[in-house]
């Protein structure tokens, strides 16, 4: 670090992104240090429709809380900040997507593409227009350079309960060359204290769980009121509810309002409990059956990212995660096809949902990952 | 004049958002803190003291407005003037006409009248910025009660032809509000002239204290009080008069009376002139608004507002500031983010064109200097944010 450098810090207005400003501004190593919080979501739009809450609970991200939290932040830290509208991109980017993909049957995961569009993609973006060479974030992940390979290399963090690397699957070689996780070598508890030492009123502030736009975490209450707001329909897709021997048990109301794994709101009777096991878009047919039957040993991934290696050509042998709260299960991942990849389980897996990602696994480093077909 | 010479060495060309005070204000307002504390409404030699001075306030004001004292009314500034205009004259089943360039202060009363039953035409304006007299009479219906037009618009500081609308007005009996709150120091005053039955300034905009404005309200003109509870400033404005803010108005005022007319403006427009050719000289840019067929349309002397090809103005107005130059780039939301300005998209530019939009206004005390320093700055800054091919989001559509 001998040349000095600006780095802009995503902040969000919680407590490990503030660590993160805090940390920079305080090296005292000369370089400049920016704030940045990116305005996302009005969380006021959708407010009181369908049941949505009134006032989002703090820990929204764009609530005018969060923002004011961020920007006291920068003030104690004495750092300019700014907030950057990204309310078109976000939507376009995001939440359509994540309605198209419920509509669809599919279980969507918006902090990926998030990350992709608008952390990462968009911030970097803004952060070099503004003269930035570098953002940085709170997530809980470390990116370093392997000169062997010539490559940036995306790892687990030190603290696996607080793992991100999930969700920052898609970072190219540019966007990791170019940003910085300092909590990387962090657990919570240390990123608290320190927060305690820099000083910043926010440290025992709880950390944010439910997908940002969704206040109240209820989808199916943001589906309805976002299409009726749109002038949209929610598209009629009522079907038949089958057990996986192809018999008809009942009937639904909508393939979105249903999951891979889902047990809960089925409405038929059944001596054992039913999961949902498939969910096909184009005959609104959800199928239905024991737990057991969820079990999978194969899944199938595009639209892939690599980040360990340029290019899967052989078999490789990695560990597979599949969902947010996903123990990475050994798998045997192959070439499948153009742009796609198949990952053959060692042991069968519970709940393969199409729309989440599967993220592949080298020890602690991110080999890759796409989107479960 | 030192205001606005900064020994931060930052250069500050949003003087539509704000003005530092002057130093002769701050004088001027100083024994009101503490010496002369007294309350305006006091019987005792303390009250009387502060009386005098907002009543020679008030002479000070109804000399700028070309009015009588007594429809002078002091206030909080112009928000409160526009609300007092709107919610004070308006009654269900009237019927308003304002433009869709307003500033907030007017358009959000308006929404806010929707919902008891007023209505309210927005009349949009020319591609210059120019409301048309003629669409506002077009507007015009037998509930007529209220037409409000703004002055000069804060973002491309094109001046309205206010006396034509005033005329329309008369003639058809509607009460005629202009916010004037960026033409105040800027454009000679004549509220008789110009036939307005109520006129809201600003003091913050005219290098006086933030939290105090005037309004002019024509002698018998039935407009509500929006703040009660005294008998302050004739029954239409109550609270205890902030008598150091609004001394500090006075002051302001007197002095802005005299630049308008003293070849301040003349000075002010060429070097904006500069800044503008300058700035214009830049592949990919455009002025927004202010021309009519070709020609200059009436304009303040310290605004010009520029659009810029392939970059987004938040981005641009983030570089300068961190090189040490304050210019607006549309209005903040509530987040302090910024949204593309409503007026230039009233205009007709689209939502992109706007967001990448810049308004320089500059103060009064604005240099050669200062002007050729952006001019070095912003080459580089636009350069740098057009050079920016996306960076890749990688395989995730």
């Amino acid at each position: 670090m001998s040349e000095k450098r600006t780095i802009a810090v995503a902040m969000s207005g919680g407590v490990d992104s503030s660590t993160v400003a805090a940390m920079l501004a305080r090296l005292g190593d000369g370089n400049r240090v920016v704030g940045l919080t990116l305005q996302l979501w009005d969380q006021t739009r959708l407010a009181g429709k369908h049941g949505i809450p009134e006032a989002p609970k703090a820990g929204r991200c764009c609530s005018l809380d969060d923002v004011y939290d961020a920007r006291r932040v920068a003030e104690h830290l004495g750092i300019p900040y700014y907030v950057v509208n990204q309310e078109e991109r976000f939507e376009k980017d995001v939440v359509r997507p994540f309605v198209s993909e419920y509509l669809a049957g599919r279980t969507p995961i918006p902090c990926s593409l998030c990350n992709n569009h608008l952390k990462f993609d968009q911030l970097l973006k803004t952060a070099r227009s503004i003269g930035a060479d570098a953002i940085a974030t709170g997530h809980y992940a470390v990116n370093e350079f392997d000169e062997k390979r010539g490559r940036w290399i995306l790892k687990r963090p030190a603290d696996l309960a607080k793992d991100q690397t999930y969700f920052l699957f898609g970072l190219t070689q540019e966007q990791l060359a170019h940003t910085l996780f300092p909590l990387g070598s962090l657990t919570k508890p240390e990123v608290r204290e320190v927060a305690r030492q820099k000083g910043l009123a926010l440290a025992e502030k709880p950390d944010s769980q439910e997908i940002c736009f969704i206040p109240g975490g209820d989808y199916k209450q943001f589906l309805t009121a976002y299409l009726e707001e749109q002038g949209e329909e929610i598209p009629d897709t009522a079907g038949e509810l089958v057990a996986s021997n192809g018999e008809v048990i009942g009937k639904h109301a909508g393939i979105s309002n249903f999951t891979v794994g889902q047990r809960k709101g089925l409405n038929v009777g059944s001596p054992s409990p039913l999961y949902v096991l498939n969910i096909d878009p184009a005959s609104h047919r959800v199928t239905v059956g024991a737990d057991a039957e969820l079990a999978t040993q194969t899944l199938r991934a595009n639209r892939l990212n690599w980040i360990s290696i340029p290019e899967l050509t052989e078999p490789m042998r990695v560990k597979a995660k599949i969902r947010h709260r996903h123990e990475p299960a050994w798998a045997t991942l192959e070439p499948a096809g153009a742009d796609e990849v198949m990952a053959r389980f060692d042991e069968p897996q519970r709940a393969v949902t199409p729309g989440q990602s599967a993220v592949f696994y080298d020890g602690d480093e991110v080999v890759g990952g796409g989107w479960i077909v | 004049m030192s205001a606005g010479t900064f020994q931060n060495g930052r250069i500050y060309m949003d003087a539509n958002a704000t003005t530092p005070l002057l130093p002769e204000v701050v004088e001027a307002m100083r024994p009101y803190w503490t010496e002369q504390f007294g309350n305006a409404s006091s019987i005792h030699l303390d009250g009387q003291t502060a009386r005098t001075a907002i009543d020679r306030a008030r002479e000070t004001l109804a000399e700028f407005f070309n009015c009588h004292d007594a429809e002078v009314v002091f206030n909080s500034g112009g928000t409160e003037g526009d609300n007092t205009a709107l919610f004070g004259l308006l009654h269900p089943g009237d019927h308003l006409i304002t433009t869709s360039i307003e500033h907030s202060a007017v358009l959000q009363a308006a929404k806010k009248l929707e919902r008891f039953g007023v209505t309210t035409t927005f009349v949009a304006p020319q591609p210059s910025g120019l409301i048309e007299p003629m669409d506002i009479l077009r507007a015009i219906r037998p509930e007529t009660r209220l037409i409000s037009v703004m002055l000069a618009n804060n973002e491309t500081g094109v001046v309205q032809p206010v006396a034509e609308i005033g005329k329309i007005a008369a003639d058809t009996g509607a009460f005629f509000h202009i916010d004037a709150v960026q033409g105040a120091g800027k454009v000679k005053f004549d509220v008789r002239k110009w036939g307005a039955h109520l006129v809201s300034i600003s003091g913050h905009k005219v290098h006086g204290p933030k939290g105090v404005g005037a309004m002019f309200v024509r002698k018998g003109t039935p407009v509500d009080a929006l703040i009660v509870g005294g008998s302050h400033e004739r029954r239409r404005r109550a609270g205890t008069e902030n008598v150091p803010g609004i001394v500090g108005l006075a002051k302001a005022i007197e002095i802005a009376m005299h630049s308008v007319e003293d070849g301040t403006m003349t000075r002010l427009a060429g070097l904006r002139d500069k800044l503008e050719a300058g700035v214009l000289a830049l592949p990919g840019t455009g002025l927004n608004g202010a021309l009519v067929d070709g020609k200059a349309a009436p304009r303040v002397a310290n605004t010009t507002n520029i659009w810029f090809d392939n970059l987004e103005g938040e981005g641009l107005v983030i570089a300068l500031d961190l090189k040490g130059i304050a210019v607006s780039g549309g209005s903040a939301c509530h987040s302090g983010a910024t949204e593309p300005s409503h007026v230039l998209m009233a205009m007709g530019l689209n939502k992109h064109r706007a967001g990448a939009s810049l308004r320089f206004s500059l103060l009064k005390s604005v240099t050669e200097a200062q002007v050729d320093r952006v001019l070095a700055v912003l080459p580089e800054a636009v350069q740098n944010l057009r050079a920016l091919a996306p960076v890749s989001a990688g395989t995730l559509a």
